[in-house]
């Protein structure tokens, strides 16, 4: 009788709880979770260079899509783009949040000022920075002048990952100053009292103070950024179209670009998608793993 | 120490001056872009920094080429859609994983957290052959539909409800209360400023999706923004103030929007940073 009951009760909710979580579980299942077993078949597929007549030949399809000079090339330019925006990201948004985070007249304004970009698309910042550069009308081309006169910064092969980047890094600023100045804010101020109490001049106050207590508040605003880059398609589709010569062919651009190589290759598409999720798969684990570290510190 | 023998006066000037040089680093290509969207072509050229020879033709050139007022129309269906469904979605199943138990429990939570480690850019591959064998290419179904449901919301709102104190529930039972009129009465007015800030970054997160609508809409008239920026762009390669005149009519709206829920904004963007 008694486990009757508990059994009863264990299935009680059950009915409810379905039509509760139905909705939720359709759609992450058929455009998150199917996609993504999809993909990983269809990635094996060989496919004629149309992108017709896709056949099942084996799973090393995956070892030559992963050894193949444009796969490797574009990974590098992927990597390269995250190495050059999330550390100058990162000490950028926590420059300004240190600098607007004092109670003084006005920092209102700089706080709306500096969180301004958060308010951007890609397209739209992406088309600013491209206005800026285009060299027969940009503002900056010309301030710059020699190589972002002719071709332009974003046509020559040697700094157009650069010019994606800068334009990429502010277009995230006001993110990530949004997120540290909230880091900022939930400091105890007596640790800033005894820490001066204790003679901490400025630069030692921050140091030993605010950095680490920052610790948990960097480690998500470093994985948001380092995540988004790996994920980054518009700036690179608006700003260079992949080019010059593959310099700015992320691994986005090799899948979806226009000026892709592997444009109309579902097969070889899908297989370059699974291994971008790989690869983003491998810093979300590194992510969790940092998570766990920080409570173990933390507790 | 270097710093505090400073006097207070000459350390807040250097603060200010700092704090103003960069507020212009960072508002100068907005500046640029609104001093290009309101010049003629012909001047675009000329005093590039200062708004001489102001005039609405671009903005309107702009708007008539790029069939903006359209993709405005479609943008904001499309984010409100989403919005509204996404909020309704996470409620739902947040409820379902906080508050009811049935078998299974865990592993369907595991499900939910491992969709957050799929990239939407690993699954386009597959959601556009999924759409277009919908029939779904150029449709308000196929720009929303995909994202309708997120584990983050599930996610977020969940850990509102476990705070809530299960002293609630039984007070509430005891009333004579469903779990339907719990939901409704009580855990969703709790959960208010959440829900707000979910809903605020829902409608973000539409209004600038960048990949799917370039994907998916191939008819002009299905364009969202950021579809029909880019259209405008490529249009217009030769006309780089007509384009510029495009994005300000594109990033207006999102400053105004912001600039009324930038509490919300916050909150949003730092849900993952701090513990609740």
């Amino acid at each position: 009788m008694t486990r009757d009951a508990a059994s009863r009760r264990r299935w009680r909710d059950a009915p409810l709880a379905l039509a509760m979580l139905a909705p939720s579980l359709v759609v992450l299942g058929a455009f998150v979770l199917y996609p993504l077993a999809r993909a990983f078949w269809l990635g094996h597929q060989r496919c004629d260079p149309t992108g017709a007549n896709c056949q099942s030949n084996g799973w090393d399809q995956y070892i030559d899509v992963f050894r193949s000079k444009e796969f490797q090339q574009a990974f590098g330019v992927t990597f390269r783009f995250a190495l050059l925006t999330v550390p100058v990201g990162l000490a950028l948004g926590i420059g300004l949040a240190v600098l607007a985070d004092k109670q003084l007249r006005g920092m209102g304004f700089f706080r709306t000022v500096f969180s301004s970009t958060v308010a951007t698309s890609v397209a739209v910042a992406s088309l600013m920075w491209f206005f800026l550069l285009n060299p027969s009308v940009g503002v900056l081309a010309d301030w710059i002048g020699g190589v972002a006169k002719n071709p332009g910064l974003l046509q020559d092969e040697g700094t157009a990952l650069w010019a994606v980047a800068v334009s990429s890094i502010w277009a995230n600023l006001g993110f990530t100053f949004i997120v540290v100045t909230a880091g900022l804010q939930s400091i105890p101020a007596d640790l800033y009292e005894s820490a001066y109490v204790d003679g901490a001049g400025g630069w030692m106050r921050f140091s030993n103070v605010t950095l680490p207590m920052l610790g948990p508040t960097l480690l998500f605003a470093g994985v948001v950024l380092t995540s988004r880059a790996f994920q980054s398609y518009g700036e690179f589709d608006l700003l260079t179209g992949g080019g010059p010569n593959g310099s700015t062919t992320s691994l986005t651009y090799l899948i979806y670009g226009n000026n892709s190589i592997i444009k109309n290759n579902s097969g070889l598409q899908a297989a370059v998608a699974v291994l971008l999720f790989a690869v983003l798969l491998v810093l979300s684990l590194l992510q969790i793993r940092g998570v766990e570290r920080r409570v173990h510190y933390g507790n | 120490m270097a710093t505090s023998t400073m006097p207070r006066g000459w350390r807040l000037a250097g603060r200010y001056t700092l704090l103003i040089a960069l507020a212009i680093v960072v508002l100068f290509p907005i500046w640029v872009m609104l001093v290009g969207a309101f010049k003629p072509g012909n001047k675009v050229l000329q005093n590039p920094l200062l708004p001489t020879h102001v005039t609405l033709d671009t903005l309107r050139e702009a708007w008539r080429d790029g069939n903006l007022g359209r993709a405005l129309v479609n943008s904001t269906i499309v984010a409100l859609i989403v919005t509204v469904a996404q909020v309704v979605t996470a409620v739902l199943s947040a409820y379902a994983f906080a508050f009811l138990r049935f078998p299974g429990r865990t592993f369907v939570f595991g499900v939910f957290l491992a969709t957050l480690l799929v990239p939407f850019e690993a699954t386009v591959v597959v959601n556009r052959s999924t759409v277009q064998d919908l029939g779904w290419l150029n449709s308000y179904q196929g720009l929303a539909v995909p994202f309708l449901a997120t584990a983050f919301g599930t996610f977020l709102v969940r850990q509102v409800f476990l705070t809530l104190p299960k002293d609630l529930r039984e007070a509430a039972r005891m009333d004579g209360l469903g779990h339907l009129g719990f939901l409704r009465e009580v855990a969703v007015p709790l959960a208010r400023p959440t829900l707000g800030a979910l809903a605020l970054f829902g409608f973000l997160s539409t209004w600038n999706q960048y990949l799917w609508p370039t994907t998916i809409s191939t008819d002009d008239d299905w364009n969202t923004v950021q579809s029909g920026l880019r259209a405008l762009a490529q249009a217009q390669i030769d006309k780089p103030n007509l384009v510029i005149a495009g994005t300000v009519i594109v990033a207006l709206p999102i400053f105004v929007i912001l600039l009324v829920f930038q509490r919300q904004l916050v909150r949003g963007l730092t849900a993952g940073a701090v513990k609740g």
